[in-house]
């Protein structure tokens, strides 16, 4: 009995920490997404139309972010232990440029003169935290090196040239989150430009997609073992992948401006559940198991019954509710 | 000579990166609150000069909110990247506690901040005085469990070791701590005290340049108010804390006390150099008897020196020993200020159309640092203070950082952090300083965040 209870709490944190990934990726990924857009337009105009469409919102959304590592730092103590050792550059990149991005957002408005180096570390660091994640999100499948529960690799192995081809992979994808969020809240010359970049950086993501897929199947990676025999882990993520770019593709001749938006969340759940089901039971493959690496009984019961049922629900209420707030369409500054 | 390990790196990253965290929140919890009253003030008389001083506040608001957040997502982190022994060994201890402030602090202030900043035309008057009480409690929530986590960092309750890891035997134990109730009211009002003192300082230098005459009453009553009601406690509540130091963490008392030999009546130290080597002071300057009195309430107490505890349990005495000292002597510099402050209002030397006296202004103008130094000063005492160790008594410092990390790369990231926090910093800086300078109502179009700006006109208010 107190075995499988303990078992349940494993799941049901495993369960909320996929739960909090996906939300930072599908949130934070479209104001990332919005600075990249921004650094790629040059137009002023548009520029703090752009801005006004993430602002209210940006901040909530990079807070999931928080929630991510300290779930895993409670629920998963090693695994957040192991991870951000083997990860230390990227990580302090990520968090240096995160930093750069917030600042320059609130600084860029208030600046005269200096305006313009405020925009690039808005758009440099959206650029970089993109890039960052992906890669490390690569060097993952790649896997890493630990012995005894610690790692034992060096600062630099998370960057393989597949990472990159992951990270700049990521980067065209929450850019496609961006373009699919701008169409929804914006309009006229702005949302017709966003159009535009909705299919490019469709057709781009898709082709970055292919090529890691096709890396993984080549280079053997230990995650394709458990592909074969089981074609549902493949089937199941490549229907809603399919689904998701031709609604994608759909919004987009029909300019349906409220329907891209979850199509291309669609493709990004897509390979989030790819990931999982390739990685489920382990945390880390071949090394970790989920249950393995899960805090003691009485730390997992202490979140289950305080954070994990009741204020978990609450947060996606308000969460909800402030989106609701600001809904509907930004107005161009000329009106 | 200082040898650059990475132990000693990530010391420094770490100590560096939340002075830096730290400076923000101390403003924003106290910031936070005050939104709130004068929102509240607002709503319940409708005179404008609450709703001037809100959006007016709001913008200095935004500003210090945006840089605490961004700096505190580098603290949740650095906890995995320079200590992941300490990550895996206590973390189904502080990992819990941290989640709980994620979970209910951080997403509620991070997502209320949205309404208060661009939410005023879209919600109704009540919704959005809600909305600043959230991100208000929220801070507090925050502030909350930090010192909770903190608290069992400097006495660890409530745990079994099993193997290497420490494991929770009781929540209630952990978060009933009398250590935590001591230092989280210590801590809050550190940050109301805080903003107090920019609150007044602020109308202090609108006064002296007799300007906003009105916004600068408001500030100098209710800062100098608020101040003069809430030191008391503070300094009680300190009183309280140096008792738990005594209790729980010898070792910190005496580096507090800079005393090397115990003494009979105890002498209380003003000014003191150690010369380690020879285990006692090469420079001191103290009081008789005053130590006792101070530590014991009694004239003729026996109080320890610092050669009582093991030398390889030592703490470095110069920071606790001077930073006490400088959190203590702004606490007085705020009892008098304030108390000054109140005998001039209830002499009426602050109504509509009266000038406080100029010393008094200049005193108050200048005060603003003083949360600011005594917060940090503070904390260097209560963190290098119970140095070798990072869990007290249990793990030491050293056995904490992360095995796999080189020298390189913990000089590399310290040099990123040094870096960015030296080009945000003064940026920030400036910004705030730029909007008190153009005063409340004052605003011109270039004066407005843009995104407000472009808020106020491009969304499709009232739809
Ligand atoms: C006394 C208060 C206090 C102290 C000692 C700390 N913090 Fe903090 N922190 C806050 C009070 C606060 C705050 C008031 O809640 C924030 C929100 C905005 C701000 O300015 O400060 C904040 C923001 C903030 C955030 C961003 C949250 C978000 O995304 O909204 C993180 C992740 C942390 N903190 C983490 C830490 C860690 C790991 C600390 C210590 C090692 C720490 N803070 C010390
Ligand atoms: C409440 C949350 C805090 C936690 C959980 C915390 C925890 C830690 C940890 C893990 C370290 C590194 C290990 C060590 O050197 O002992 C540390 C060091 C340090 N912290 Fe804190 N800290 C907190 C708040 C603060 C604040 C607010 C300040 C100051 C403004 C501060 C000042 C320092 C300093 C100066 C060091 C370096 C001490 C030394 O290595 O000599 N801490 N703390
Ligand atoms: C007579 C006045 C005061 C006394 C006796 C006092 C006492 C103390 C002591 C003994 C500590 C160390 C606690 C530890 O090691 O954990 C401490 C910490 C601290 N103090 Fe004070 N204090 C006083 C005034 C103030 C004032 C005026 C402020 C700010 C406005 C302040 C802010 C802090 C902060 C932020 C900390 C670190 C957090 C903590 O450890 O709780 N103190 N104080």
């Amino acid at each position: 009995m107190e075995t499988i209870w303990q078992f349940d709490l494993v799941h049901f944190w495993a369960a909320a920490l996929a739960f909090s990934i996906l939300m930072y990726v599908l949130l934070d990924g479209f104001d990332l997404g919005v600075g990249m857009l921004f650094g790629i337009s040059g137009d002023a105009g548009m520029r703090d139309r752009m801005l006004s469409t993430i602002a209210p919102v940006w901040d909530g959304n990079e807070t999931w972010l928080v929630v991510i590592g300290t779930v895993l730092f409670g629920a998963f103590p090693v695994v957040y232990a192991i991870f951000l050792s083997a990860f230390y550059l990227p990580v302090a990149l990520l968090l240096g440029a995160l930093i750069l991005r917030g600042v320059s957002m609130e600084f860029r408005g208030r600046s005269t003169q200096r305006r313009w180096l405020w925009n690039l570390g808005f758009s440099g660091g959206s650029f970089a935290a993109a890039f960052v994640q992906g890669a490390a999100v690569g060097a993952l499948v790649k896997g890493i090196d630990i012995d005894n529960g610690q790692y034992v690799g060096g600062p630099w192995d998370w960057l393989s040239p597949f990472a990159v081809v992951c990270g700049l992979g990521l980067v065209a994808g929450y850019a496609l989150l961006g373009a699919a969020w701008l169409v929804a809240k914006t309009q006229d010359h702005l949302r017709e430009w966003s159009y535009r970049w909705l299919l490019r950086l469709l057709v781009t993501s898709a082709i970055f997609i292919a090529i890691s897929f096709a890396w993984t199947l080549l280079a053997g990676l230990d995650i394709t073992a458990r592909w074969s025999g089981q074609p549902m882990l493949v089937l199941v993520p490549a229907g809603l992948f399919l689904i998701g770019i031709a609604g994608t593709v759909w919004s987009w001749r029909v300019r349906a401006d409220r329907l891209a938006y979850p199509m291309t969340a669609l493709i990004f759940l897509a390979a989030f559940t790819a990931f999982l089901l390739s990685f489920w039971p382990w945390i880390l493959p071949g090394d970790l198991r989920f249950d393995q690496a899960a805090a003691p009984p009485a730390s997992l019961e202490f979140m289950f019954y305080g954070a994990g049922i009741i204020v978990l629900p609450i947060v996606v209420l308000y969460t909800v509710g402030v989106y609701w707030i600001f809904r509907g369409k930004s107005r161009p500054l000329s009106e | 000579m200082l040898e650059f390990d990475p132990v000693i790196l990530s010391r420094i990253q770490f100590a560096f990166t939340i002075t830096f965290h730290v400076i923000f929140p101390s403003f924003t919890i106290g910031l936070a609150a005050w939104l709130t009253t004068l929102e509240g003030l607002s709503l319940a008389t409708g005179r404008p000069v609450y709703r001037r001083l809100f959006d007016f506040w709001l913008k200095i608001f935004v500003v210090a909110f945006v840089m605490g957040v961004v700096s505190g997502i580098v603290m949740a982190f650095q906890f995995g990247t320079n200590w992941s022994e300490l990550a895996a060994r206590t973390g189904p201890i502080q990992g819990p506690l941290l989640a709980y402030e994620s979970f209910t602090a951080f997403l509620l202030e991070a997502t209320f901040f949205g309404v208060l900043l661009f939410g005023r035309s879209r919600v109704p008057r009540w919704f959005y005085f809600l909305s600043c009480f959230m991100v208000a409690f929220g801070t507090s929530l925050s502030t909350f469990w930090i010192l909770a986590n903190n608290s069992w960092m400097q006495v660890p309750v409530g745990y079994a070791l099993e193997g290497q890891q420490f494991v929770p035997t009781s929540w209630s134990a952990i978060l009933t701590n009398d250590v935590l109730w001591v230092r989280f009211p210590h801590m809050l009002l550190a940050a109301y005290l805080t903003t107090a003192f920019c609150v007044a300082a602020v109308g202090a230098w609108y006064a002296l340049r007799r300007v906003h005459a009105e916004d600068s009453r408001v500030m100098l009553r209710m800062g100098l108010g608020l101040a003069a009601l809430l030191i008391p406690f503070q300094l009680v509540i300190g009183h309280l804390n140096g008792e738990y130091v005594e209790k729980h963490q010898p070792s910190k008392f005496t580096a507090i006390e800079g005393r090397w030999e115990t003494e009979q009546p105890a002498r209380l130290l003003l000014l003191a150099w150690p010369d380690e080597a020879a285990e006692r002071n090469s420079f001191e300057i103290g009081v008789p008897v005053l130590g006792s009195f101070f530590d014991s309430l009694t004239f003729d107490s026996r109080e320890p020196g610092i050669r009582t505890v093991p030398a390889e349990e030592r703490p470095p005495f110069l920071i606790p020993f001077y930073g006490f000292r400088a959190m203590v002597g702004m606490g007085l510099v705020m009892l008098f200020i304030s108390w000054v402050g109140s005998v001039l209002v209830r002499r009426r030397r602050m109504d509509a159309g009266k000038l406080p006296p100029k010393w008094f202004l200049w005193a108050t103008a200048l005060s603003f640092p003083s949360g600011f130094i005594a917060v940090v000063a503070g904390w260097f005492t209560a963190e290098v203070g119970r140095q070798p160790w990072v869990v007290f008594g249990a793990l030491r410092t050293a056995d904490a950082v992360t095995p796999s990390l080189g020298t390189a790369t913990a000089l590399t990231s310290l040099l990123i952090y040094i870096g960015l926090y030296s080009i945000i910093f003064p940026a920030g800086t400036y910004y705030i300083h730029r909007t008190i300078k153009r005063g409340p109502g004052n605003e011109t179009e270039a004066d407005e965040s843009t995104e407000v700006k472009i808020h106020r006109r491009a969304l499709p208010f009232g739809q």
